[in-house]
C-alpha cells in the first residue's frame, strides 16, 4: 500500500512537521511584535516591521554585524541543542560561558610569551573550562541524581561570583572596574573578513562556529558515540539494559556541551574592540540567547546554525529600527514570544495534520488514493 | 549588640521575598507544575507593583508623601497589584503546561525572557524617566518602629523595628499556606496531584482545576515577593529582580517543598545576603579574609551540595513536571 501523500509538502514526516512548527512559531512571534508595534504607534509600524525584516540585508556593513551577533549564539544555541538531543536542560550555558570567557582573558592578558599562538591556546582553554563548569552537574546529574536544570542554574551563579572575584584579584583594571583588555596577540584574527564587512565586525569566530556545527552534525548523525549519547537522552534505563555506559554519557554530553559554551565566551571576548569583563555581577545575556536559539533550530546543529543567523538578524533589524522611535526590546518581545508559541507546538501540529487530513480525505473521496 | 539587630533586621529583609516566592514555587511544583518562571512573574509583578504605587504617589499632596501610614496603604495597594498581574501572568504558564502539555521548563523560560522585555519596552516607551527602564518611587514604607510593640527590650529591637510590613506579610502568609496545604481538602487534593494526578483523578479531583489553582497562587506570590524585594531593597524598579527568582527556586529545593523548611532555607539565604552585602557593618565578618564573592556563592553552594545527598531519594513532588494525560490512566 502506498503511504499517503500531500502534494504541498510531499510526505509528512514528524521531521517536517517539527520544522513547520518552528516557521509558524517564528510567524506568530513576528505577528505578536507587529502588533505591540501598531498599538504603541500604529504611524510609522509598519515601516519600522518592514525595516527589521529587510534593513540587516541593505549593506554588507550591517551583514556583517548580523554575523558578528550570531557568533557567539549559535555556539551557545549548539552548546543547549546538544544537551536537547541527549536528553538535557543546560540552562547553564551562561555559566559556562562566563568561566570561558574569564580563562580566555587571562591567557589573552598575561601569557603574552605563546606569540601569535596565544589566540589558539586562549579559545581551546576557554572551551575547556567551560566543559569542565558543565562536567560538575553532568557527575551529579550521572551519580547522584541530581536535575541538571536546577543544578545547572546554581552553577550559574557560581560561576559569575567566582569570575568577579578571580577577575578582581588577578587581571582587574580598577578604574574601570573591569577585566584588563587582551593582548593583540590574543585577539581571534578575521582572516579576510576584515576586508568585506570593514572593522569592528565579523571575525575568525565565525568560521569556528561553522566547524563546531559540522563537527556537532556529525557526532550526533554518524557516529556511534553520538546515537550512544541519544540513546542515553531518549531512555536512561533501556540504554542501560542495552550496555551503554550511561553514566559516562551524561558526562560526556555535558562536557561537550559545556565545551561550546566556552567556546562562546572566547568569541565574545578575544576581539580587537575593546571588550572586557565587567565586575558586575550579571549574567551574559548569550548564554540565555542559546536557549532560544536551539528551540527555534530544534536543537539540530544545521538547524541551530540558521536560527543562530535568523537571531542576529533580528537583532540588527531591530538596531536600524530604533530610528522610527521604536524601542529595541520589541526583538526580545519577539523571541519570547516565539519560544512561548514553540512551547504551544501541539497547536500548530493538529493544525497541520487536520489540513493534511481535510486533503487526505477529499482525495479518498475521489477514488484517488495511490498518489 | 547593635550589630546583632542590624543582622537580624537585614536578614527578615532579604529573607521574606525568598520565602514568599519559595511558597508560592511550593503551591505550583506540589500540585505538579514545575516553575522556573518564578523570575519573571515576580519582575513582572514588580514592574506594574511599581508603577502603580508611582501613579499614586504623584497624584497625592507631598505631606501624605512624608507619612509613613499613608506609606502603608499605598504599599498594600501595591503588593495586591503585583500580585493580582503576577497571577495574571503566570496563568500564560499554566495555559501553556496544563492544557498545551507543553514542556514546563520550555513555557517558564519563555516567561523568563518575556517579563524583562515586555517591562522594559513599556517603560521606556512610556519614557518615566527619559530613555531609561527605571521606575522610581518613593520610599516611604519603612517602619521604624511599631508603637508599644517595638518597646520591648530585645525582642522590640529585633523584630518590631525597622522593618517593612511585608514581614508580617510574609509570615501571615506562611502560615496560611500550611494551614491550606496539610489542613484542607484542598490542601489535600493539590498534593495528591502532584504525587499521582491519575489516582487522585480517579478520586474524582478536577487535576486540570487543581493544577491552575497551583500556578495561579505561584503567580500571585511571586508578583507580591518581586514588589517586596524591589521595595525592601531599592527606591527604583530597573528591570531586574537580581536572579532572585532563582534563588527561590534554590530556596524551594533546600527547603524540599516543605513550608517550614522553607522558611528556614529562605532565612539561611536571607543570612548569606547580609553578610555578602552589608558585610563592613558587621564588625566580626568585617575582619575576616573572606571575600563578599565567596557570601554570595555559599546559597548556591549549600543547595548543590544538599541537593547531591537528597537527589537519590528525592523527595520532591514525584509527578513534577509530568504532562497529565487522561488517557494514560
Amino acid at each position: 500500500m502506498n503511504k499517503p501523500k500531500l502534494i504541498l509538502f510531499g510526505e509528512l514526516t514528524d521531521k517536517k512537521v517539527n520544522v513547520m512548527s518552528s516557521f509558524f512559531a517564528i510567524f506568530a512571534g513576528l505577528l505578536f511584535g507587529l502588533i505591540i508595534m501598531i498599538i504603541t504607534n500604529a504611524n510609522e509600524s509598519f515601516q519600522a516591521f518592514f525595516t527589521i525584516l529587510f534593513g540587516p540585508i541593505g549593506g554588507l556593513k550591517s551583514i556583517g554585524k548580523v554575523l558578528f551577533y550570531s557568533t557567539p549564539i549559535i555556539l551557545t544555541g549548539l552548546s543547549v541543542g546538544f544537551a536537547f538531543k541527549t536528553g538535557l536542560f543546560n540552562i547553564g550555558a551562561s555559566g559556562q560561558l562566563i568561566v570561558g570567557a574569564f580563562v580566555a582573558v587571562y591567557i589573552g592578558v598575561r601569557w603574552t610569551f605563546l606569540g601569535p599562538s596565544q589566540w589558539i591556546v586562549a579559545t581551546l582553554c576557554a572551551g575547556l573550562a567551560g566543559a569542565f563548569w558543565a562536567s560538575i552537574p553532568g557527575i551529579l546529574k550521572a551519580y547522584r541524581n541530581v536535575n541538571e536544570v536546577v543544578a545547572t542554574i546554581m552553577m550559574n551563579y557560581i560561576g559569575i561570583y567566582l569570575v568577579t572575584y578571580l577577575v578582581k584579584l588577578t587581571i582587574y583594571q580598577s578604574g574601570r572596574n573591569e577585566s584588563q583588555r587582551v593582548n593583540i596577540d590574543a585577539v581571534i584574527p578575521s582572516f579576510g573578513l576584515e576586508n568585506i564587512f570593514g572593522p569592528r565586525s565579523v571575525n575568525g569566530g565565525f568560521f569556528l562556529a561553522i566547524i563546531a556545527v559540522i563537527i556537532i552534525y556529525i557526532i550526533l548523525e554518524k557516529t556511534t558515540f553520538g546515537y550512544e549519547l541519544k540513546a542515553v537522552g531518549f531512555n536512561r534505563d533501556a540504554s542501560k539494559y542495552a550496555g551503554i555506559n550511561e553514566k559516562r554519557s551524561i558526562i560526556l554530553s555535558m562536557i561537550i556541551s559545556g565545551f561550546l559554551a566556552g567556546l562562546a565566551g572566547a568569541v565574545i571576548y578575544l576581539v580587537g574592540t575593546g571588550k572586557a569583563i565587567e565586575v558586575k555581577d550579571i549574567l551574559p545575556a548569550e548564554g540565555f540567547d542559546g536557549i532560544p536559539v536551539a528551540l527555534i533550530g530544534l536543537s539540530n546543529p544545521i538547524g541551530v546554525f540558521f536560527a543562530g543567523i535568523f537571531m542576529g538578524y533580528i537583532r540588527e533589524g531591530g538596531f536600524l529600527m530604533q530610528r522610527f522611535g521604536f524601542k529595541t526590546e520589541i526583538i526580545d518581545i519577539i523571541i519570547a514570544s516565539i519560544i512561548y508559541f514553540s512551547a504551544l507546538v501541539i497547536i500548530f501540529k493538529e493544525f497541520i495534520l487536520k489540513a493534511y487530513k481535510n486533503k487526505l480525505d477529499k482525495k479518498i473521496s475521489r477514488g484517488d488514493n495511490n498518489g | 549588640m547593635d550589630s546583632i539587630y542590624f543582622i537580624v533586621q537585614q536578614m527578615l529583609i532579604f529573607s521574606i521575598p525568598l520565602l514568599l516566592v519559595a511558597l508560592g514555587g511550593m503551591f505550583s511544583e506540589r500540585s505538579g507544575v514545575i516553575n522556573i518562571a518564578l523570575e519573571g512573574i515576580m519582575l513582572f509583578g514588580a514592574f506594574i507593583g511599581a508603577l502603580i504605587i508611582r501613579l499614586i504617589q504623584n497624584n497625592v499632596s507631598p505631606a501624605l508623601l512624608s507619612s509613613v501610614g499613608f506609606g502603608q496603604l499605598v504599599l498594600i495597594i501595591g503588593l495586591l497589584t503585583a500580585g493580582i498581574t503576577g497571577l495574571l501572568f503566570s496563568l500564560l504558564h499554566a495555559y501553556a503546561s496544563i492544557n498545551m502539555k507543553a514542556n514546563q521548563v520550555i513555557s517558564g523560560t519563555a516567561l523568563n525572557l518575556f517579563a524583562p522585555a515586555i517591562a522594559i519596552f513599556a517603560a521606556r516607551s512610556m519614557a518615566i524617566t527619559g530613555d531609561t527602564q527605571k521606575v522610581p518611587f518613593t520610599n516611604q514604607f519603612l517602619i521604624r518602629k511599631v508603637p508599644l510593640l517595638g518597646d520591648i527590650p530585645f525582642i522590640g529591637d529585633l523584630f518590631f523595628k525597622q522593618l517593612y510590613i511585608s514581614t508580617y506579610i510574609g509570615f501571615i502568609i506562611l502560615i496560611l499556606g500550611y494551614i491550606f496545604l496539610y489542613k484542607t481538602k484542598t490542601g489535600l487534593r493539590l498534593r495528591a496531584c502532584g504525587e499521582h494526578p491519575q489516582a487522585a483523578d480517579s478520586a474524582g479531583v478536577n487535576v486540570f482545576k487543581i493544577r491552575y489553582l497551583g500556578v495561579a497562587l505561584s503567580g500571585f506570590l511571586g508578583g507580591i515577593g518581586g514588589l517586596v524585594f524591589i521595595i525592601t531593597t531599592s527606591t527604583e524598579f530597573n528591570a531586574s529582580v537580581s536572579g532572585y527568582g532563582f534563588l527561590a527556586l534554590a530556596v524551594l529545593i533546600f527547603g524540599q517543598w516543605k513550608p517550614i523548611r522553607i522558611l528556614n532555607a529562605a532565612l539561611f539565604f536571607g543570612l548569606m545576603k547580609t553578610i555578602a552585602s552589608g558585610y563592613s557593618g558587621i564588625p566580626i565578618i568585617k575582619e575576616l579574609p573572606i571575600p563578599s564573592e565567596v557570601y554570595k556563592m555559599v546559597p548556591f553552594l549549600a543547595t548543590l551540595i544538599l541537593l547531591s545527598f537528597t537527589s537519590i531519594k528525592s523527595q520532591a513532588p514525584r509527578a513534577i513536571g509530568e504532562i497529565y494525560d487522561t488517557g494514560k490512566r
